[in-house]
């Protein structure tokens, strides 16, 4: 965690945009611009902001965005949620998709199904997202309207449910409102299909490889002599035997996505955490660039424990 | 074990559910607009703070001011907004305003006198980005409770010197001339800083909407002030949504989840042109593209070099090919619908005459640096400029970089060429003229980094005693006589070669009208919409 504190620290420092300027303008006079370097403490030597910089983040305190003078822990609440929720959806289609089509690639190894799958994740892997997005956009909202347009919420729902997680889904679920729910389902189902199709790709070609190495084990050949049915031999021993290879598949895949996928986010005016970093890198504001990162530090971090714990839970030998 | 069968078919039942039986929305509601624009810009809500353009079209629908433009008819200048009326003293320097009865803050407070004294002197006390607007008429901390006064229902404003009242007066239509709530806002100071910390996300004013919410990057809720003195707004609820992709902006107007998209690109605008119940607005902008030349460079400062660059940029090419729909043509430093400005364009690429020029100076073999920042449209000017410079043998090497770079050589003074945009920090030809044709001290000691003129090492041939005059000129229609005279000159003895005015085009729902973007001068305006 400190090295990435200390990466983001250095790289915001060598940047060449002008924290100072984004703030003032640039026809500010230079009184006003060197009140502002002050107080924005750029002129205490680099080891001091440093070490303030820590302090302060140790004591939960990330500062105030020099962009919207808000507290930047205010901010991250309000965009982190927005990315959780994509990035939850995403992952569960990409797992409730992809492992399934990973274990039948593997099983019904250069079949017609094993061939599509193949095909699905090279252009999972290889389109660009920013196309696809504005494509899947276009067709689906723009031409079909089966799904609600770019957004969280269509304008009518805004601000109507109390907000308890900030995650709309689940708000509209606690409130029982179903019309927002319904509203807001479909205004994440497609950004949340595109994330999942890119999860999906990764976790079905991982699926079939480790079940390919499972298939051609002993103990399969054992079990299926056995007399055991094709089915407890495939989903029951075999994958229950590369469910902790998966979990860690699954993490990867789903820290990946809880960074915010920038371009997905701009594309479907998702106001999450990965425009907001990528906003705040861009202008210089280096608080909330931090307070970004420790945030999405902190989710490797908590996922890395709770993939552990699940080996634990799944995994006899490591009891 | 897990049992896939039942997740996976709950899985696709809950994505069938959410991908059917969704009327798509055919319209926004009759009391709502919905815009789509790039907000990523505001930093602050305050008017004593705030300087951007997303910033201003808050501001400027949120806040009354002492005199503002009627936004549907600009060019009749400012007009009376919450005072009524105003005398200027006989040495000119103090302007009485007497303020509109009757007219309440969104709080229910009055809008008294007392309010604006405290809005003024704010400003000047807290001494942000855009108070030079107003200090440049010598208000400082210090002075203030002497040179702006409320006495009663009136509000008197001392200057240091004589200056023309049309400049005082379009200085304080600005964003930062914002009358606010004083109870509401002393109510949240904290550590004396005259509630700036709660201004910056909060509203206090008197104008027809106030601010519900401001989420960065998210959007911007306005809600109608149904006492609004000029009449409770017919959008009852204005919601700026930040969209920051052209094509998606463009998908949701077609669908009608929008009334207006403020961002889209040349392609995005021919897309949706002619398409039935949309309509393209075009509005000039303030923002200048210009060219300058370093007079401290030895051949640059040759006359007939200056003017042989002048012809040799080829300004209807770039116009009508990638800065199509985005810039218009316009060679004087003010922008149209400017007081004062002019519409001379004498120049347009003539090698022959760049060569006859050169030749006359007896230059050969040229090579310059220009120096552009990372811009798209900038580079590709650059470009165009390169070509065209090559056709009459002088070699330009561009140097691309970031603003903090590029700027910082500039401010330095040292650049050859330097190709960029500027645009006017407030709705008076000053702001413009004080820059581009006004430098009292040329030498470098002076490090007057503000002004362009200076930043080009160039001593404005008599322009800077022009402008000088111009600004204390009592009568409008003399000053923008004044202007006119000083363009001219710019054009034929300036280093600067400025090119372009910016066009903001806009795709509408036809069924929007009234729509005012507020042209070059100043900002949106939301209340005279209908649908």
């Amino acid at each position: 965690m400190l090295g990435l504190l200390f990466i983001t620290f250095i790289i915001g420092r060598v940047m060449p945009v002008d924290p100072v300027l984004s703030i003032v303008g640039e026809s500010a006079s230079k009184e006003t611009y060197d009140a502002a370097y002050k107080a924005i403490g750029l002129d205490k030597p680099l080891i001091v902001q440093f070490a303030t910089y820590i302090w302060d983040v140790i004591t939960g305190d990330f500062g105030v965005s020099l962009l919207n003078a808000r507290p930047v822990a205010d901010d991250i609440k309000r965009v982190f949620p927005a990315t959780l929720e994509l990035a939850t959806l995403g992952t569960l289609i990409g797992v409730f998709v992809g492992v399934p089509l990973g274990v039948i690639a593997a099983v019904k190894r250069g079949s017609w199904i094993d061939q599509i799958a193949r095909v699905l994740a090279l252009v999972g892997y290889s389109m660009p997202i920013f196309w696809l997005g504005l494509v899947s956009l276009l067709i689906f909202y723009g031409i079909l309207g089966w799904v609600g347009g770019p957004g969280r919420v269509g304008i009518f729902y805004v601000d109507i449910v109390p907000e308890v997680t900030g995650m709309i889904l689940v708000d509209s679920l606690l409130d029982r409102n179903w019309d927002v729910f319904r509203d807001a389902l479909s205004h994440i189902i497609l950004p949340a299909l595109l994330l999942g199709y890119y999860s999906l790709a990764y976790i079905s070609r991982m699926t079939r490889s480790f079940m390919l190495e499972q298939l051609s084990s002993e103990y399969i050949t054992t079990a299926r002599v056995k007399g055991l049915s094709e089915r407890a031999v495939i989903w029951r021993h075999a994958l229950g035997n590369i469910k902790v290879q998966l979990i860690t598949v699954i993490a990867l895949s789903y820290a990946g996505l809880l960074e915010g996928s920038v371009l997905t986010e701009i594309i479907f005016a998702w106001p999450g955490i990965g425009s907001y970093i990528t906003t705040a890198l861009l202008s210089a504001d280096m608080n909330a660039v931090m307070g970004g990162t420790v945030v999405v530090g902190l989710v490797f971090v908590c996922l890395n424990i709770f993939s552990d714990l699940l080996y634990k839970y799944f995994d006899p030998r490591a009891k | 074990m897990i049992n896939f069968k039942p997740i996976l078919a709950g899985a696709v039942l809950a994505l069938a559910t959410g991908m059917t039986a969704l009327p798509a929305a055919a319209e926004t509601p009759a009391n709502m607009l919905v815009i789509a624009n790039r907000i990523d810009d505001i930093t602050t809500l305050d008017p004593a703070q705030s300087f951007e353009f997303a910033g201003s079209d808050v501001s400027r629908n949120v806040y009354g001011k002492l005199v503002n433009f009627d936004p549907l008819d600009l060019t009749a200048g400012y007009q009376p907004d919450l005072a009524e009326s105003w005398t200027v003293s006989e040495d000119g320097r103090t302007i009485t305003f007497t303020m509109r009865e009757g007219v309440t803050f969104h709080s229910g407070n009055p809008v008294t006198a007392a309010d604006a004294e405290f809005s003024l002197r704010r400003v000047i006390i807290l001494n942000k980005t855009p108070a030079f607007i107003l200090t440049q008429f010598g208000f400082t901390p210090e002075n203030v409770s002497e040179t702006i006064v409320a006495d009663g229902n009136t509000l008197s404003i001392t200057t240091d010197k004589r200056y023309a009242t049309s400049f005082v007066l379009n200085c304080l239509t600005a964003t930062i001339g914002g009358i606010v709530d004083m109870k509401t806002v002393m109510e949240h100071e904290v550590d004396g800083d005259m509630g700036n910390t709660w201004l910056a996300t909060n509203t206090a004013g008197s104008g027809a909407y106030s601010v519900q919410s401001w989420k960065p990057n998210e959007s911007v809720t306005l809600v109608s002030n149904p006492d609004f003195y000029l009449g409770a707004p017919a959008m009852e609820r204005v919601i700026v949504r930040h969209i920051q992709e052209s094509a998606t902006q463009r998908l949701l107007l077609e669908q009608g989840d929008i009334d207006v998209a403020r961002n889209l690109n040349p392609e995005d605008i021919s897309g949706i042109t002619g398409v039935d119940g949309i309509d393209v607005d075009s509005e000039l902008r303030g923002r200048l593209m210009y060219i300058s030349l370093n007079q401290a460079h030895p051949v640059l400062s040759k006359p007939e070099v200056r003017e042989a660059i002048k012809y040799l940029i080829d300004y209807e090419g770039m116009q009508d090919s990638f800065l199509r729909g985005q810039y218009t043509i316009h060679q004087n430093f003010l922008p149209a619908t400017y007081l004062g400005a002019i519409d001379d364009a004498p120049y347009s690429l003539n090698v022959d005459r760049a060569k006859e020029l050169l030749a006359a100076a007896g230059v050969e073999g040229l090579e310059i640096e220009v120096g552009v920042r990372e811009a798209q449209e900038r580079i590709e000017i650059a470009q165009s400029f390169q070509n065209t410079m090559a056709l009459a043998g002088i070699k330009v090497n561009i140097t691309v970089g970031t603003a903090k770079q590029i700027l910082g050589r500039y401010r330095a003074r040292e650049l050859d060429v330097y190709l960029g945009a500027w645009g006017p920090d407030y709705p008076d030809p000053h702001t413009n003229a004080g820059t581009f044709a006004y430098n009292p001290d040329n030498s470098t000691e002076a490090g007057a980094t503000g002004l362009l003129a200076w930043r080009n090492s160039w001593d404005t041939g008599g322009l800077t005693e022009m402008t000088a005059a111009a600004v204390v000129e009592g009568d409008r229609d003399v000053r923008a006589q004044m202007y006119g005279d000083i363009q001219r000159k710019f054009l034929e003895i300036s280093p600067f070669a400025v090119m372009f005015q910016k066009i903001e085009q806009t795709g509408r729902r036809s069924n929007v009208q009234n729509l005012g973007l507020g042209g070059a001068i100043t900002a949106v305006s939301y209340w005279p919409v209908t649908k």
